[in-house]
């Protein structure tokens, strides 16, 4: 049980995959203007995450290395469609604000590598929780910036206002501009964090 | 064993620059913020005293946020030699009056933080730092980046909208109605007396402390003179009703083409080593706010343009890179 809460905890903070491995930048600049679009993205990838993981891991020695690829992009995109069709029933409105992008989850970086890296070489359960390992510290990275940009870019989280009228809120923030700018503060800050956690590490290791 | 302590002392071995002239970088920033400081103050008495704090908000907060980012990266504090003061006067001079007063703040920390530190401090910025803190507060409010107000001076202007905006919303005609006849306007223009941003105004003072850089040798004549010149040219050229029908002065002195020339596509840092590559990045510049005024949505492009030439100006290096003493063209 220890290695799974590794293999998961690994996901959320040391190789989070946006702040450390910067893979599926492109989604965490463009439906992070608002928080709710941010965590519906992060779910959706979640949950693909760790889908194609386990249909990766199930398949692995069935499928010959040479058409791995494809097999992957396959299962992805079957899976992607699935959480397409889902959110397009129950959650229209969302499914409208996220849109082209959530087609596109089929060729993040973060889903292949994880099948390429870790589901393709390792048993199912361990896979399961690589996939919500990652799929989480996905979701979190984007709910932070999207938290961020959305408080500073209009005064409000989850369209709910928590600052009040005399806040005139930087339009910035909400333009892909201010994105690159947050994502680059963020990534640093996460940097000194880890630094420091290490530090800690080795400390208690000389102890 | 060759002994090489004998050598050291005669052939010192040391990285480049060799030639060294008694110019430092702080006696050099205290002179551009001497030759600013005219049009500043008739910004002042243009517009009213206001406009005096919101020159100090942007100076002391673009210092203060030097001195802290200095602090936390744990370099040298370097506040004294100006750059911080100079780059927050440019930004500050070109700001509406009318702007709130925390806006030259959040400027300062765009251009102090953002655009000059995150790049690795002074002398490594690849953009303008003023230009970016001005181009991030006119992105981020751009109703209060385009209200003007009433002047003090300037008993025949009543409008509280700039020349380039008249120009851009009710044509050229219009624009000379509002000023009365077309001398008068030229000499609200070259005086200053007219509608804009703080300090970009007045002619006459920005060209004199641009010639007194000039003759300090501080900057080389030949990127104002470009610049401004293509846009004379160009606006001369496409003028609104056909071929050579332009007015030129009027371009030429409106907006913040002087101030930018001058003072901003001047700047040591982002723009090319070279003199040829220094008149390519101000025929560029001109070019692209020739584009803008005329072409594009804002009446006025001279920040993007500078900026958008900061952001080729490594190309422009490579492409001018003189060659080496000794060698041919070809074996470059």
């Amino acid at each position: 049980m220890k290695n799974l809460w590794d293999i998961f905890k690994k996901g959320v903070i040391v190789e989070n995959p946006i702040f450390v491995l910067a893979l599926s930048l492109c989604p965490a600049l463009a439906v992070t203007a608002s928080a709710i679009t941010a965590l519906t993205m992060g779910l959706s990838v979640m949950f693909v995450i760790t889908a194609n993981n386990v249909v990766v891991s199930l398949t692995r020695k069935l499928v010959n290395p040479k058409v791995r690829v494809p097999v992957y992009i396959t299962s992805i995109a079957t899976i992607v469609t699935l959480v397409q069709l889902l959110l397009q029933a129950f959650a229209p409105e969302l499914y409208k604000a996220l849109g082209i992008y959530l087609a596109l989850i089929v060729v993040f970086a973060i889903i292949l590598a994880r099948a390429e890296v870790f589901a393709s070489k390792n048993s199912v359960i361990p896979s399961f929780f690589d996939g919500l390992g990652m799929g989480t510290g996905f979701t979190l990275a984007l709910l932070l910036i999207g938290c961020i940009r959305e408080l500073l870019g209009a005064g409000s989280i989850f369209g709910i206002p928590v600052i009040g009228d005399w806040y005139d809120p930087a339009l910035i923030m909400i333009l892909p501009a201010g994105g690159f700018i947050l994502i680059g503060y963020l990534v640093g800050g996460f940097k000194m964090l880890t630094e420091y956690m290490e530090k800690v590490e080795a400390k208690k290791g000389d102890a | 064993m060759v002994d090489t302590t004998m050598n050291d002392k005669i052939f010192n071995v040391s990285m480049s620059p060799h030639i060294r002239d008694n110019e430092s970088i702080s006696k050099i920033m205290w002179t551009v913020i001497i030759a600013l400081t005219p049009a500043a103050l008739f910004g002042a008495f243009n517009f009213g005293y206001r406009v005096l704090m919101v020159l100090l908000i942007g100076m002391g907060s673009a210092v203060l946020f030097e001195y802290l980012t200095q602090k936390i990266r744990k370099k040298a504090i370097t506040i004294r030699d100006g750059s911080a003061c100079l780059t927050g006067l440019l930004l500050a001079m070109c700001l509406p009056p009318t702007i709130p007063f925390y806006m030259p703040a959040v400027g300062s920390f765009i251009a102090i933080v953002i655009a000059k530190h995150a790049m690795g401090g002074l002398g490594f910025n690849i953009f303008n730092p003023a230009h970016i803190g001005r181009a991030a507060l006119m992105i981020s409010w751009p109703v209060a980046m385009t209200t003007w107000s009433k002047m003090t001076t300037g008993v025949d202007v009543v409008s509280t909208a700039t020349p380039l905006n008249i120009l851009k919303q009710q044509g050229y005609q219009k624009l000379i109605e509002t000023f009365g006849s077309a001398p008068d306007m030229y000499q609200a223009l070259f005086l200053g007396t007219r509608n804009g941003s703080i300090g970009e105004t007045s002619t006459v003072l920005l060209l004199l402390g641009g010639c007194f850089l000039i003759y300090k040798k501080y900057i080389n004549w030949q990127v104002p003179v470009v610049m401004v010149g293509t846009v004379g040219i160009l606006t001369w050229v496409f003028g609104p009703a056909g071929l050579f029908t332009g007015d030129p002065l009027f371009h030429m002195m409106a907006g913040g083409l002087i101030i930018g020339a001058f003072f901003m596509a001047t700047d040591m840092v982002t723009i090319p080593i070279t003199i040829k590559g220094q008149v390519i990045f101000a025929l560029g510049a001109g070019i692209l706010t020739v584009l803008i005024r005329l072409k594009g949505g804002y009446p006025e492009g001279v920040c993007y343009s500078i900026l958008l030439m900061n952001s080729i100006t490594p190309l422009i290096d490579r492409f001018v890179q003189p060659v080496r003493f000794g060698l041919r063209g070809e074996a470059k």
